[in-house]
């Protein structure tokens, strides 16, 4: 638990340092971000408990929003979407139930069932982002916009990361 | 008691979920207001030394464009000097706004257009003298104002922000509006409540009117682009471009009104203390 802790530590300064000086740059046609930070979240183990997940989830957001000047609302969105991570994830269990101390990652449990488990969650956070930061629905479909390309450019990135552990792994 | 804080145990993820749900609206509350959030922001020293330093990275691939950002500054500026010894110190009728406005000239080192609330970072605070509630400008016109100081670091709300606005006025008609960002283009801002009765045309320029004593009065805010004015509107829908390019921006002015807190204290006599 101590070691993977220190490992889980190690990777909270990475996704936070990559997306605050990286990604936070890399916003195309003034529309489409990406919020890979929230692929920290997702690739927990499974079976992390959902008080420590809440807990991760709301540091990240909360030192993502000092860079971005937001304060509360990454942290809402990314606590969000951890409490809904594990009932998600138990519903869909793929048959056979998930290997124990695995990730919740492309590698382990493929394509079809990673885009399943992922793209609803993360537009769920995307929805919650933009909505709140625009103050309500009063420029609705602008809005919708940049939650719809942000969710294919930032799925576009965790898949690649995948694809790119994937090799790494075999 | 004991069936209760088995409840509460049961259901623990629930509760925990809804206390950090509830914190952090508490903190969007509390950032969202003016002064709110004095130390989490960009202008913390290690958040705006990261910052500082992916920018100083950054630099290195722009150079040309701050090189030419700072050529034409430069143009700008000499062609003020010339029409000032042109006109002989004698005709400086500008006496009374040098000693109304000191300026700070600083550095941004963080910057953002794509999102709602668009903020700026710079390189100067407190130890420059910078305090909430003063103007920042560019030699092209208005960028914003300034919302919370830390030390060596300053957030400014940038134009840029659905919240902010700015008290403008059409130059050519003298009519009053405000200029407010509606969240979709970085390059244009709306002018709001302008009547109907006004004529205003395709190249108008629009400038601050200096009501609310934050920004000197005249400086450039945009031109109009597009006028429209719907039948039973009671005001024109005006597009307005701004004359500051917020994505090349990399030098800001920050304004210091030497007679702001007079100003201030005399309307509190006069009209009561502001909301």
């Amino acid at each position: 638990m101590n070691r993977s802790g220190i490992y889980i530590f190690i990777y909270f300064v990475v996704y936070l340092l990559v997306q605050v000086m990286l990604f936070k740059q890399l916003v195309l046609f003034n529309t489409t971000f990406c919020f890979f930070y929230v692929a920290f979240i997702l690739l927990l183990p499974i079976e992390t408990n959902m008080l420590v997940l809440m807990g991760i989830a709301f540091l990240l957001g909360f030192f993502v929003d000092i860079f971005y000047d937001s304060l509360g609302l990454h942290a809402f969105s990314l606590v969000f979407i951890a409490y809904l991570r594990n009932y998600w994830l138990g519903t869909i269990t793929p048959q056979g139930g998930y290997d124990a101390g695995e990730g919740p990652t492309l590698a382990v449990n493929g394509l079809q069932w990673f885009l399943v488990y992922s793209v609803p969650l993360i537009f769920v956070h995307h929805f919650i982002l933009f909505f709140t930061e625009a103050g309500g629905f009063s420029i609705f479909w602008f809005t919708m916009m940049k939650v719809i390309t942000s969710l294919m450019f930032t799925m576009f990135v965790i898949l690649f990361l995948q694809y790119f552990s994937f090799d790494r792994r075999r | 008691m004991q069936r209760l804080l088995n409840f509460f145990y049961e259901y623990r993820a629930f509760f925990t979920f809804l206390l950090l749900e509830v914190l952090c609206v508490w903190l969007l509350v509390q950032n969202n207001q003016y002064q709110g959030t004095k130390f989490f922001n960009s202008s913390n020293r290690m958040a705006a030394g990261i910052l500082g330093f992916s920018q100083s990275t950054r630099e290195y691939f722009s150079l040309r464009e701050i090189n030419e950002e700072l050529g034409r500054e430069n143009a700008q500026l000499k062609t003020i000097i010339e029409r000032q010894s042109q006109t002989g110190v004698a005709a400086l009728t500008g006496r009374d706004t040098i000693i109304r406005y000191d300026y700070v000239s600083a550095k941004v080192i963080n910057n953002s257009v794509a999102q709602f609330k668009n903020y700026l970072t710079i390189n100067r605070g407190k130890d420059a003298g910078i305090e909430p509630e003063m103007a920042a400008i560019s030699i092209f016109g208005v960028v914003g104002k300034v919302k919370s100081v830390s030390e060596h670091f300053s957030v400014l709300i940038s134009v840029l922000n659905i919240d902010e606005q700015v008290s403008s006025v059409l130059k050519r008609t003298g009519n009053f509006g405000t200029t407010q960002w509606d969240g979709t283009d970085p390059r244009i801002v709306n002018l709001l409540y302008v009547p109907r009765h006004v004529e205003p045309i395709i190249g108008d320029t629009v400038v601050t009117s200096g009501y609310n004593g934050i920004f000197p009065q005249g400086i450039l805010i945009g031109i109009v682009k597009e006028v429209k004015l719907k039948d039973e509107a009671l005001f024109y829908d005006l597009r307005v471009e701004l004359s500051q390019d917020f994505r090349k921006l990399s030098f800001v002015k920050i304004v210091k009104s030497r007679l702001k807190p007079e100003l201030d204290s005399l309307e509190t006599i006069t009209i009561g203390a502001p909301k």
